[in-house]
């Protein structure tokens, strides 16, 4: 028996092309609503009102203390017992986003609390509104700096869409395995499948550093 | 007699256990060109800082323009301003700060721009030909286009001057304008400040370290000492011939300083 059989990396190639779409699905899509719902997040923790930004820091710092795979199940599988029956591929991307929103939204606190207390002056001054002192001035100079940041996120949560084969949504991964499962054969798929992680992340990568670089070019900023 | 520009009438501000002014009184009358001097912690930058609404007071009233602008008048009694109140208040005054607070994302026109256009509702054309004029006025034409990381501490603190004029302001406040800059480039600024003076119908207060300047463009010192105006008065007697001792130390040990 070879190694390595190029006959399995023809046949496992369909699973995994399923599974690779999932997988960048879930990811583009989780990602999206991580970056909104992080900032959103991140904006009302900056509420003056701190009932309402303790409560915005604590669920914060709920969602980054317990297992993302917990919050998965929780979601899944607890939901049904009150009658809130969830998609699995809703209740996975949607918690993985929620998930990922909580990490982003410490990364966006950092880059808005870097923003030098005198913009905000300089916006009172002007007499300038407070949507449009976020939008036009706190912002444009808090995000730039943050996009390696947010990108690691981006990263990371790609990987984790594996966990998602644990409420039964064929990502790449599960379909590797799955190959390997029915075929005895495990090395093509997994490898494969590892390779792809592996030049998607890469990919990224690249494009969160063209990201960075545009953006801070485009504000001139350093 | 008319009503004074700005009164800040019985203001106190404290920081915890910190009384930084005590019941301050003082009327600025139109069109007065005010300076504030006064050793650090003395509460000086705190009268600008309350006027641009940037510090809450802790009591009495500040008036601009015969209105209170920390409160409003509702059902005859006086309630804390509401913050539709203090924007449109707060539209009479404008500040320059010590270290420029410029947009850094923007253009020296762009900065300029900005308020004109989401405050006032002007036209983006309107703006640029207005925004265009100030910094032409304030000598920088040829800078329109540049970021505030291109240009130098006094063509910053001159597009600063600007971006306040934009919004036509009836009280201009300037925070030791000149306290960040090289040397050699505190003249410049100050000639924009003396023609602005010389030139339109502005109320102008100041807080300044420029005694030479203090003396030569105002109307008025205000001395300040721990928290309470311990002297003013016309420039030449508060600088050649002052009362109060504090006053003597504290222009003797500046004058000394060079």
């Amino acid at each position: 028996m070879n190694i390595w059989d190029w006959y399995y990396v023809w046949e496992a190639l369909p699973y995994l092309y399923r599974g690779a779409v999932i997988t960048v699905q879930a990811t583009l899509i989780a990602f999206a609503i991580a970056l909104v719902l992080g900032l959103a997040f991140a904006l009302i923790r900056q509420s003056n009102n701190r009932l309402v930004n303790g409560a915005m820091a604590e669920t914060v710092e709920f969602i980054r203390s317990t297992p993302l795979l917990l919050q998965i199940f929780f979601v899944y599988f607890v939901g049904p017992q009150f009658g809130i029956v969830i998609p699995a591929w809703v209740a996975g991307i949607g918690v993985l986003g929620i998930h990922y929103a909580a990490y982003c939204s410490e990364v966006y606190r950092a880059g808005i609390e870097a923003v030098d207390g005198g913009q905000w002056e300089a916006s009172i001054a002007l007499n300038l509104s407070r949507s449009r002192t976020w939008s036009r001035i706190i912002l444009p100079q808090a995000i730039p700096p943050i996009v390696p940041g947010l990108g690691n996120y981006f990263i990371g949560m790609f990987k984790d869409t594996p966990i998602l084969a644990a409420i039964a949504i064929l990502e790449m991964l599960q379909q590797a395995k799955n190959f390997g499962a029915e075929n005895y054969r495990y090395i093509e798929a997994i490898t494969m499948a590892g390779a792809f992680y592996l030049v998607f992340s890469l990919i990224a990568s690249a494009i969160v550093q063209a990201v960075s670089f545009w953006l801070n070019r485009r504000y001139h900023l350093q | 007699m008319s009503e004074p520009m700005v009164r800040f009438e019985n203001v106190t501000k404290r920081y915890g256990a910190l009384t930084v002014l005590d019941e301050l009184n003082l009327d600025i009358e139109r069109n007065e060109k005010v300076s504030i001097i006064g050793p650090s912690g003395s509460g000086k930058t705190t009268v600008l800082r309350m006027l641009m609404t940037l510090e809450k007071i802790n009591d009495g009233v500040i008036w601009v323009e015969g209105e209170p602008m920390t409160h409003e008048q509702k059902n005859g009694a006086m309630v804390p301003a509401s913050d539709r109140h203090l924007r449109r208040v707060r539209g009479k005054v404008g500040m320059v700060f010590q270290h420029f607070n410029l947009f850094p994302h923007m253009t020296a026109l762009q900065n300029c721009m900005e308020a004109p256009v989401s405050v006032l509702g002007l036209p983006k054309g309107e703006a640029e030909e207005r925004s265009a004029e100030l910094l032409d006025m304030v000598g920088l034409g040829d800078k329109k286009g540049h970021y505030p990381i291109q240009l130098s501490g006094g063509q910053k603190q001159r597009v600063a001057i600007a971006r306040a004029l934009a919004m036509r302001p009836k009280v201009m406040l300037f925070d030791e304008v000149t306290s960040a800059l090289d040397p050699e480039l505190v003249g410049e600024v100050l000639n924009v400040i003396r023609q602005l003076g010389s030139e339109h119908d502005l109320t102008m207060l100041m807080v300044t370290h420029q005694m030479g300047f203090a003396k030569e463009f105002s109307d008025r010192v205000c001395f300040f000492y721990g928290g309470k105006i311990a002297e003013q008065g016309p420039p030449d007697k508060l600088f050649n011939e002052p009362d109060n001792e504090r006053t003597r130390q504290f222009l003797s040990a500046v004058l000394e300083a060079g």
